[in-house]
């Protein structure tokens, strides 16, 4: 199994437009859309040949201020096929709402508590989440302190210590 | 039998809540967890976390890449060397930087000896939760050991501060590889000594065997690693699946068992301490002569000495704190086996003297996700001793 039958398996299934690929030193990463993000998990991980059975993480980059603002990261390993991918998924805010994705805790249960921490901490939505509470940040906190445009320090304003 | 027992028809019963922690000797740290209750019962268990947070990847985004390293051993202070090992690769892969031979061994050397005294005081730590007050004693005994060995060639007793990008802070100091023999010499023994006390200890495994089961299907799912994933019958070793530092030229096993539950995960660690000691002594035959650090001007900081007799040293180091080292654009993930399982660090890129975005992987945090689901329909008390097996270290749950 190496990295261009993984190109390739993808390619064909999902279509090669939809994908982008980029080259990492030893490393694979894969752009793809975020509304087919559940659906090409849940290939990853049923394939029989490719079988990304283990995620590592999910986490977020804030690219502010650039369009699309926010990158999804999910980091996935096959255990018995010793091989580790990157899926990337650009998301962004628009008028109607926050910016959001659908969950893959269906795919993977250790997405539960990443997809938690990414989405208080970038403030995305992920949608079908099943427990969509704060994981480290206190309830009442409305801002998100992984934002670039959090301030470091703060002002006596901005600093949210308390809830407002 | 548990279930049997809390539903008895002429028993009146209600379900009951309880707040374990945050403030509770068995979390170490401060963790706390909603229990429901029925009699003795567990139902269900609600993990709250966040007591600890310290915005770790924050920080570390207005860091130069030399600054985050202190930074990392704080997240796991009793594997210390281990998290900046990781950070340190991570940085190394995208300098594209080569780290001499004697560097590598130095860091193996490092590694493990974290391993084992992550290991000792989960021992004697655990022993301590479900009752066995005596392992704790030993084990600390030992680790004072560990710690002066690192306080002798690095300075810092818990958190070493020892790995640079690039190599290791400075050369080991004169007596160190002495006396590093005479701690592997008699460490087996030692390990014996220990085994005595819970392996066989009826008390001992009456609580644990069968306690907190996580069949591998699951546990894959829920992105359990380590001893823990080793512990349901998964023979699953960064060390060996995708060797660093050069593992692949040692000689050790990957010690698996198959109950999934508490005891298997004691024996896996008490095996994983052998091991430790298997590679330490081959690490100590292996050493070689050598630069301790790579020779990479703008990149990796001159030894010491070299600042004080040559110019370019100078300047260079003078370059490197005041400006930074500066990475090439992109990302990358690197990940190592530490002392609680897949420890990574991703680190993106975009050309500065600072991480873009710094992702810390860490295994404990996700181990402990695990909890609720093996906690369903125990007793109370096995709770404590499941939450113990999983070896929490709330600094890196935390973050």
């Amino acid at each position: 199994m190496n990295q261009d039958h993984i190109k390739e398996k993808l390619s064909e299934k999902f279509g090669a437009d939809a994908l982008q690929f980029e080259t990492c030193p030893g490393q694979m990463s894969i752009l793809v859309p975020s509304e087919k993000i559940l659906d090409i998990c849940r290939y990853l991980r049923d394939d029989p040949e490719l079988k990304f059975d283990f995620l590592t993480f999910v986490g977020g980059v804030d690219y502010y201020p650039a369009k699309p603002r926010f990158e999804l990261v999910y980091q996935i390993y096959s255990v018995s096929n010793i091989q580790r991918l990157r899926l990337k998924s650009r998301v962004d805010e628009t008028d109607a709402g926050p910016a959001c994705i659908q969950s893959v805790s269906k795919v993977w249960m250790t997405a539960d508590w990443h997809e938690r921490e990414t989405a208080e901490m970038f403030g995305v939505v992920f949608r079908g989440h099943p427990d969509p509470r704060k994981l480290l940040l206190p309830d009442e906190w409305r801002v998100h302190p992984l934002r670039k445009d959090f301030p470091l320090l703060g002002t006596e304003e901005d600093t949210p210590d308390l809830p407002s | 039998m548990a279930r049997e027992l809390s539903q008895r028809a002429d028993i009146r019963s209600e379900i009951m809540e309880i707040n374990l922690g945050p403030h509770h000797p068995s979390t170490h740290g401060v963790f706390r967890a909603i229990v429901e209750l029925d009699g003795e019962i567990v139902l269900s268990c609600t993990p709250y976390l966040g007591y600890l947070h310290r915005g770790y990847e924050k920080t570390c985004e207005n860091k130069k890449y030399h600054q985050v390293i202190p930074l990392t051993e704080r997240c796991d202070y009793m594997g210390a060397s281990s998290n900046s090992l990781a950070y340190c690769l991570t940085v190394e892969k995208m300098l594209e930087v080569e780290i001499p031979e004697r560097a590598q061994v130095i860091r193996v050397i490092m590694a493990e000896l974290s391993r084992i005294f992550s290991h000792l005081f989960w021992l004697g730590t655990h022993g301590h939760d479900i009752g066995a007050m005596t392992p704790l004693f030993y084990m600390l005994r030992e680790r004072e050991e560990i710690m002066n060995l690192f306080e002798l060639t690095a300075g810092g007793r818990l958190m070493p501060n020892y790995i640079r990008i690039g190599g290791v802070a400075k050369d080991l100091e004169e007596g160190f590889i002495d006396r590093l023999r005479a701690f592997t010499n008699h460490f087996d023994t030692r390990v014996d000594e220990y085994e005595t006390l819970l392996t066989k200890n009826i008390i001992y495994m009456d609580r644990t065997k069968g306690i907190g089961l996580l069949p591998l299907e699951k546990a894959i799912s829920l992105g359990v690693s380590g001893p823990m994933i080793r512990a349901s019958g998964k023979a699953w070793d960064i060390r060996k699946s995708e060797p660093y530092c050069g593992y692949e030229r040692y000689d050790f096993d990957v010690p698996v068992e198959y109950g999934c539950d508490v005891y298997s995960r004691y024996l896996v660690r008490v095996a994983e301490m052998r091991q430790s000691n298997r590679i330490l002594k081959q690490a100590i035959h292996q050493l070689p002569e050598g630069p301790f650090i790579a020779m990479a001007p703008g990149k990796i900081f001159p030894p010491q000495q070299d600042i004080y007799t040559k110019m370019e040293s100078l300047i260079h180091h003078f370059m490197l704190v005041v400006e930074g080292v500066r990475l090439p654009v992109g990302d990358c993930y690197q990940s190592i086996e530490s002392p609680r399982g897949e420890l990574g660090c991703y680190i993106v890129s975009d050309g500065g003297t600072n991480p873009y975005r710094l992702k810390w992987r860490a295994p404990a945090f996700v181990n402990l996700q695990a909890l609720p689901e093996m906690s369903k329909g125990c007793f109370f008390a096995d709770l404590i001793a499941i939450l113990s097996s999983i070896d929490i270290v709330l600094a890196e749950v935390d973050r």
